[in-house]
């Protein structure tokens, strides 16, 4: 497996689930306009996955689609953050994990905009847009309730409090992402950090939230090695095209 | 039909010369094809019909992102997954939309939802039944919103402004759900021999509930005819329902599939299909909350308002923050 | 059960389209507060690629013309025909004007 595919994968496994992951609002939001907002945020990490993962696939050019790599992998196989396939727990911790992964994907796909790939400076400039948008959605909520009420302060805290250990790890290079960026593919990750941080920190000033200082750092997601829940999330999107292999939708 | 039943106030329809000379002027209006808009002077009756009408029509969109909704995580593909996830976000839209036009009225949108969620409003019959199967997705989109836009169509030409200019948003956008529908079907009816049966066992179960959709018979009805003199309800249940009839049954046909009406058949001399009644005493269960997913459909919607509390009384906090400091500077 | 407590304001949404005409009213929506309104405004009425410019008022803001006016409003504009170019009768030879 070359480097070139696993980093794809990275980026295609990781908006896959966290589309995932947000199309389990639709219907069930706390007002019409966010269940309304929060489709059109999962459509368009649908939208990126495909991208990612339609890339990753010609790459490998194994014959294998984007599709074939979304629903006919196994766990071990998913290459995405830990923090993305947690569950939604609630309205709080839901947007909490958006901002935290849109600060990330909004520096990523800047930095991708630039790389030596074209293919993947293209896709890069087209799912900026998309991002900037989340960026700043994600950002307003987690400071407006933050800041609210009593209530939906301690709820901002805990879901921060939740997600803490999982930020590391999109920030830790491994030889595959050192590869990548020695070739001008991928920017150093590392390197993401400091403008990641300077963001968050002003976003959680106004949300008058308390950032964690426990610097631990869970890893495993990009080498396959994943919590509890991804199997169930897999069990539920796959279930059609593993219980009739074969079949055309 | 997404409002079913709607009781119109008073016993009947009065005859122009009994009506007091506002009643008669506001009568002539319609009668003109005017639209009525919120400031306008209009009756009581008229204005509480509506409230009911909008408000029920709005409450089935929102209870209609269930059963739908119920497939977004398991939809076979990602493009699938994304076409899913698009129409039912719409649906989210067609309520908001709908809402917004009730609130012209002098109703909150959140005393309409404490109303559904009270039990004192109704939803469709239809999104009380359950999606078990991926060919449902197929057939709600392509039966059940066939079925509703019969009724959307006529119904942008309402005499109430703000409904009518809801309704021609809403039909622009709902054209693409049937067709999806369709699309999900026409897969199915030409995929394997399991996918075959499955679209089978999803029209089997949809056909009769989807009938029901229309009401019963209102040909008798003083409701109705009260509603059709105001121009808020455009035809008769029997009209539609014949109608969807006769546009359904040759797409089974191209299907290749088999309508499960044993006795439906065409009839020549009235150019149209003779075909069975579906059981109204069902149709009477489910309204009375008895439906199989009656339940689960309202514990969804009340829990996703009682959890959601928090998030709309936050953001409001934080306003209310922001605004005074505004104020301060 | 919650009680009903303080619902998000109205507003009024006005989109200018493709093709450089003017802002149109759209349609309403709740939110709590002008930012979020415009957010709310973006994913609610753009979903088919309406628009290139968005307005949101809140409803409170707008002064509406009543009814009851209608006939001093509007009426008395109906016998200023002259105001329309159609009015006057330019022979043909003059030629395109």
């Amino acid at each position: 497996m070359t480097a070139l595919f696993e980093g794809l994968l990275r980026l295609g496994d990781t908006t896959l689930i966290l589309s995932h992951r947000v199309s389990e609002w639709c219907g069930h939001a706390p007002a019409l306009e966010e269940d309304i907002a929060l489709a059109n945020t999962a459509l368009d990490l649908i939208g990126q996955a495909q991208m990612w993962l339609g890339l990753a696939a010609e790459v490998e050019g194994a014959g294998r689609s984007a599709d074939d790599l979304a629903y006919l992998r196994d766990v071990w196989e998913f290459r995405n953050f830990l923090l993305v396939e947690r569950p939604n727990v609630d309205f709080g911790h839901t947007i909490m994990r958006q901002c935290l992964f849109d600060q990330w994907n909004g520096l990523m796909l800047n930095h991708l905009s630039g790389s030596t790939d074209d293919r993947i400076a293209a896709i890069a400039q087209k799912a900026a847009k998309e991002a900037a948008y989340h960026t700043e959605r994600s950002a307003d909520l987690v400071i407006a309730l933050g800041d609210g009420t009593k209530e939906s302060h301690a709820r901002m805290q805990s879901a921060l409090d939740a997600f803490w250990p999982y930020v590391g790890e999109m920030f830790t290079a491994d030889p595959v992402d050192t590869e990548l960026a020695r070739d001008g593919v991928f920017p150093d990750l590392a390197s993401l950090r400091a403008p990641w941080d300077a963001r968050i920190n002003e976003i959680f000033a106004s949300a008058t939230l308390h950032k964690p200082d426990s610097a631990f750092a869970h890893q495993g997601g990009k080498s396959g090695k994943h919590t509890e829940h991804l199997g169930h999330l897999l069990t539920t999107m796959q279930w059609l095209q593993r219980a009739y292999p074969g079949a055309t939708w | 039909m997404y409002a079913q039943m709607v009781k119109s106030t008073g016993s009947g329809v009065k005859p122009l010369d009994e009506m007091s000379p506002q009643e008669r002027a506001f009568q002539e209006r319609i009668d003109r094809g005017e639209k009525i808009e919120p400031k306008d002077w209009m009756p009581d009756g008229y204005r509480k019909t509506l409230i009911r009408q909008i408000g029920q029509h709005a409450h089935s969109e929102i209870v209609g992102q269930l059963p739908e909704g119920n497939w977004i995580t398991r939809a076979p593909t990602l493009e699938r997954k994304a076409i899913l996830l698009a129409k039912v976000q719409d649906e989210a839209g067609h309520g908001l939309y709908l809402y917004c036009a009730a609130e012209t009225l002098g109703v909150s949108r959140d005393e309409l939802t404490m109303a559904l969620l009270e039990g004192r409003m109704k939803y469709s019959s239809i999104f009380n039944y359950p999606t078990l199967t991926w060919a449902d997705m197929g057939a709600v989109g392509w039966l059940v919103d066939g079925a509703a836009i019969m009724n959307q169509v006529p119904l942008q030409r309402t005499s109430y402004g703000p409904y009518a200019r809801a309704m021609v948003r809403i039909c622009k956008e709902e054209s693409f759900h049937q067709r999806q529908g369709f699309d999900i079907m026409m897969k199915m009816a030409k995929g394997t021999e399991a996918q075959r049966k499955m679209a089978q066992n999803a029209l089997d179960r949809f056909w009769f509930p989807a009938l029901m959709m229309f009401g019963p018979s209102d040909k008798d009805s003083v409701h109705s005819a009260q509603s059709m003199a105001w121009r808020i309800k455009m035809n008769t249940n029997d009209e539609l329902r014949q109608k969807f009839v006769d546009q359904t049954m040759p797409q089974i046909d191209y299907l290749g599939l088999t309508c499960p009406d044993p006795d439906i058949a065409w009839n020549a001399d009235k150019g149209g299909y003779d075909f069975s009644e579906p059981d109204w005493s069902e149709f009477f269960d489910v309204l009375r909350g008895n439906g199989p997913c009656n339940a689960d459909r309202m514990q969804a919607r009340r829990k996703a308002w009682e959890d959601g509390a928090w998030v709309r009384d936050g953001l409001m906090a934080h306003a209310a923050k922001k605004s005074a400091q505004m104020a301060a500077e | 059960m919650t009680e009903t407590r303080s619902e998000w304001p109205l507003w009024e949404v006005f989109i200018r389209g493709q093709h450089g005409l003017s802002h149109r009213h759209v349609g309403s929506l709740h939110a709590a507060d002008a930012k979020m309104a415009m957010h709310h405004a973006r994913d609610v009425y753009t979903r088919r690629n309406e628009g290139v410019s968005l307005w949101v008022v809140p409803a409170a803001a707008i002064t509406a013309s009543a009814p009851g006016d209608k006939g001093p409003m509007f009426e008395p504009s109906n016998d200023k025909v002259y105001r329309h170019p159609d009015f006057f009768d330019i022979p043909d030879d003059v030629g395109p004007m």
